[in-house]
């Protein structure tokens, strides 16, 4: 029982992660950002190509490492966040929304084969696996390296709701969140805004595509597209917009699943989660955390 | 159709009109359909068009859900599927000819259509565009998990609907033809009208009496008997189904044939789905690049002719029009 | 092939006063009924605490032009929104000839013979201005997939009949612009004639018109005081939310003041015009004499605007 628990918890982190660059730009720009998942994939592939350069890595080291590489990551795939959002996105803003989304599917198509055409179709080893010593937690088994991801995912999601709710940043990106025109009539560059919300979301799902790659030990091309509609799962159960309801999705989502596939069998977790998603959808689309927009006619 | 031309108009222009009124068209492409065998018939060269033919009453489907209604539906590939499995696990385990199975087909299509768009359709249009990539995996997932469908390795030993590969070819070609027309109508009639009213603005289309739950639940039932019935064509085709045929990927594949070919637009739409079918088979060397270049072409297309390579007209051709001075 | 899209498009009004097709004049005349045609009853509605409409009660009888008029915020198109369905009033009820139609869905409001404008136009702008008016006529047609799919001679009938309608309308509506053409590529002004006529080809018993004139300059302004008249003419009943007090003086049997969500007036133009309450919400408290005198001379028409 404890351990579905840990299991869910730390799956959920991930998906935590992930969400929340989904959720921050939805909440600026009302745009399902189609391939963030695939940012997820560039960050395992990132760290991957880091870690391959930066030769053997003995077992001792291998913590401090993965932190440098995680940083790295984070500012490469934050860049390529912003790059997309450049070049496809912008010129669209005003667009039909099924244009943006058409737009996205495109971006995260190009992404996914591209990594396809440049690393080869078939699943890439990790160069690096952290230790595998684990602890008994209230009869739960927890492994170090397990603790280690969770503490970087949380010390990851803090940093970034103290920036949102805290900093002159932040406040820019709510206000542009509420009101685009409003903000830009009080001075805000509602572009660098924009530009700086892609950014922090593309450098965290690049965080969690390298904790996934050194936790799972394999990563291939199109392992962004399944955690994407999870992360937008995990969105929409804790309110899509809204950080700290995401946060909270992305650990319930977690949660569900490890009990669903204990109930139901592994090969119908997908299922499993989808179906959560539509039976949120209809009876609370709003979320647990989001509020109630009316639609002005 | 009536003509009742209001005013004089040169022969030229009247001569231009009805080349590119989407009848002659649609003739033409008919005839160089059924001439290509002709030019090449090696069996591999007619699979390949059976297969373009296929792909193209698939996207004249998604047209509808798309195009016309304004739906983004990113798991059309689930309808294609259900048609495929419902006719082919029918078929083998009862051994039944596939014509037989059509209206537990049309069924299960119509089923499908209203359980994925019952929870959905009250939903904002993007949400929808993710939910229905989630229902696309459940529905794939399952054909995989499940023994009645065979599980990964699908079905085999489908009965084909004609004798040999030509006939079918003939027979796959009339009924995409027919299918398109169908579409191309329905996209004309009061219903369509509708679906274009609630593409444009929905509250405006409520407000003139269109129920628009109900007009956008017959918008995707249509898309999945569309569908449907193309996954049957596939499994007679292929005599093989498996989950491996039914993934995103071909979703975004008959998306991009409708994106490209211009969303609305019948014309386009069979135009978008022959390329993208085809172009494949013509780079074949570029073949680790095509996707790469399929997802690039997407940005492209929405940046620079977001209408497609060849739009629907919003200008009405005046000719089926009452004289004016008869109402005044 | 049953086929749920079917029983979609077979739905048509149950209201046989709109059987007849080519005379919408008599259509209106829905026979004597001891209800007023709208009846709106103690009508509240609040966004999140904030009430937007405090107890509005006002009746519309047949044939009859009803002016809605306030500052802007004062509540006029919520109330709209609340009577065509698109939102769902806090307490109160809407009736529309006795029958109760409070919370029904704006699509289920319109198959019962009300039509509406927008204040903000919202026309289908990339389909032909045509099409525009023919989505009117959506609940009346009768025609089924099946029609549709084989172009049965009723397809065709009924095709050529709306197309008919749809210029009718629009030669009624005063429509220069070219109407074979998107609605987004023609003017302004042209573009609200196409939203009325679009309104009218429902042909409605009730019409609710936000703000028609606006944005229109003064001979298009007359043109629209002359429509009005015109669609009275036919028997609808028209409700009006309208800035320009001249045209509202002009054209109104009743007028109906609101102000921060309450009612403060209801009566025939000349009485609501010498309201003081009614003065003072347009001018505030504070106003002096000769601004009173001059909303006063404003308010009785003639010059464009009353200042809201």
């Amino acid at each position: 029982m404890t351990q579905l628990v840990w299991n869910g918890l730390f799956v959920g982190s991930f998906y935590a992660l992930v969400a929340l660059g989904y959720s921050m730009v939805y909440g600026i720009m009302k745009l399902l950002n189609f391939a963030h998942g695939d940012l997820y994939m560039l960050g395992a592939f990132t760290g991957f190509a880091v870690l391959g350069a930066a030769g053997g890595v003995s077992v001792t080291m291998a913590l401090p490492l993965l932190l440098l590489v995680l940083v790295l990551t984070m500012g490469t795939t934050g860049l390529a966040g912003v790059l997309l959002e450049r070049v496809a996105y912008r010129r669209l803003r005003g667009a039909p929304r099924l244009s943006l989304l058409i737009t996205a599917v495109g971006a995260s198509f190009a992404l996914e084969y591209g990594m396809r055409a440049a690393a080869g179709a078939d699943p890439r080893v990790y160069p690096v696996r952290l230790g595998g010593t684990s602890l008994e937690v209230l009869g739960a088994r927890v492994t170090l390296q397990q603790l280690a991801l969770v503490g970087v995912a949380v010390v990851l999601m803090v940093g970034l709701n103290l920036l949102v709710t805290r900093s002159r940043e932040g406040r820019a990106m709510r206000a542009v969140a509420l009101d685009p025109r409003a903000a830009a009539l009080m001075g805000i560059d509602v572009d660098a805004v924009i530009a700086r919300t892609f950014f922090l979301g593309s450098a965290l799902a690049g965080a969690a595509g390298v904790m996934a790659g050194a936790h799972y030990g394999k990563i291939d091309f199109m392992m962004g597209f399944l955690i994407g509609l999870k992360a937008f799962t995990a969105a929409v159960i804790g309110g899509i917009g809204n950080i700290p309801g995401t946060m909270l999705g992305g650990l319930l989502l977690g949660l569900l699943e490890s009990f669903g596939t204990f109930w139901l069998g592994g090969e119908w977790r997908d299922v499993f989660a989808f179906g959560v998603l539509i039976l949120f959808l209809t009876v609370r689309p709003t979320g647990l955390l989001g509020e109630r927009v009316t639609e002005r006619v | 159709m009536t003509r009742r031309d209001a005013g004089p108009r040169s022969i030229a222009s009247r001569l231009v009109d009805s080349l590119t009124e989407n009848r002659w068209i649609g003739l033409a492409g008919l005839a160089i359909a059924l001439l290509a065998p002709f030019v090449n018939a090696t069996p591999y060269a007619i699979s390949v068009m059976t297969s373009a033919a296929i792909f193209v009453m698939l996207a004249a489907g998604l047209n509808i859900v798309v195009g016309y209604c304004g739906l983004l539906d990113l798991g059309y590939a689930a309808f294609f599927a259900v048609g495929a499995y419902t006719s082919g696990v029918l078929s083998t385990r009862f051994d039944l000819p596939l014509v037989a199975t059509l209206p537990a087909v049309l069924v299960a299509t119509v089923i499908a259509g209203v359980v994925i768009g019952a929870p959905t359709l009250r939903l904002r249009s993007d949400y929808l565009a993710i939910v229905t990539l989630g229902f696309g995996e459940i529905i794939r997932i399952t054909a995989t998990n499940l023994d009645v469908t065979g599980g990964p390795s699908g079905i085999y030993g489908i009965p084909g609907l004609a004798g040999d590969r030509i006939s079918f070819y003939y027979l796959t070609v009339l009924v995409v033809a027919v299918a398109v027309v169908g579409a191309a109508r329905l996209g004309r009639s009061r219903l369509g009208r509708a679906w274009r009213f609630v593409r444009e603005d929905e509250d405006a289309a409520e407000a003139m009496g269109v129920h628009t739950y109900k007009v956008k639940m017959a918008a995707y039932i249509a898309g999945a008997i569309w569908g449907g019935l193309a996954g049957v064509l596939f499994a007679a085709h292929l005599s093989a189904i498996a989950p491996s045929s039914f993934t995103f990927l071909q979703s975004a594949l008959v998306l991009m044939a409708v994106v490209l070919g211009g969303m609305g637009s019948i014309r386009g739409v069979v135009i978008g789905a022959v390329i993208i079918s085809l172009l494949p088979e013509l780079l074949r060397d570029l073949a680790d690049y095509r996707f790469v270049a399929f997802g690039v072409l997407l940005i492209i297309v929405m940046l620079v002719r977001p209408q497609g390579l060849w739009p629907a007209r919003a200008r009405e051709a005046a000719r089926s029009t009452a004289p004016r001075e008869a109402v005044r | 092939m049953k086929d749920p899209a079917n029983d979609l498009v077979n739905e048509t009004v149950n209201d046989p006063v709109n059987e007849t097709v080519n005379d919408p004049v008599n259509e209106t005349s829905g026979g004597p009924s001891d209800h007023p045609l709208l009846s709106i009853e103690d009508l509240r509605l609040s966004f999140g605490g904030v009430l937007a409409i405090d107890g509005l009660t006002f009746g519309v009888g047949e044939a009859e032009i009803v002016s809605l008029i306030g500052p802007n915020g004062a509540g006029k198109t919520s109330a709209f929104n609340c009577v065509t369905g698109f939102y769902r009033p806090t307490a109160g009820a809407v009736r529309l000839r006795g029958r109760d139609i409070t919370g029904l869905r704006p699509s289920a409001v319109a198959a019962l013979g009300v039509a509406r404008t927008f204040q903000n136009l919202r026309l289908f702008g990339e389909m032909s201005v045509l099409d525009n008016v023919r989505a009117g006529t959506h609940l009346w047609i009768r025609q089924s997939v099946f029609d549709a799919l084989l172009h049965t001679p009723r397809y065709r009938r009924g095709e050529r009949e709306i197309t008919e309608q749809a210029h009718h309308w629009l030669d009624f509506a005063g429509l220069r612009g070219d109407r074979y053409g998107p609605a987004r590529a023609l003017p302004y002004g042209e573009q609200r004639r196409v939203e009325i006529a679009r309104a009218l080809a429902r042909r409605p018993d009730l019409l609710l018109l936000d703000e028609p004139a606006a944005g229109l300059n003064h001979g298009e302004k007359a043109e629209m005081l002359d429509l009005i008249r015109r669609i009275r003419d036919l028997g609808i009943a028209i409700v009006l939310i309208e800035h320009d007090m001249g045209l509202v003086m002009d054209v109104s049997q009743r007028v109906v003041v609101l102000n921060f969500g309450r009612e403060i007036a209801d009566g025939p133009p000349e009485e609501v015009r010498r309201d003081p309450e009614v003065v003072e919400a347009y001018l505030g408290r504070d106003a002096d004499e000769a601004e009173i005198e001059q909303a006063r001379a404003s308010v009785a028409g003639g010059r464009d605007d009353g200042g809201a």
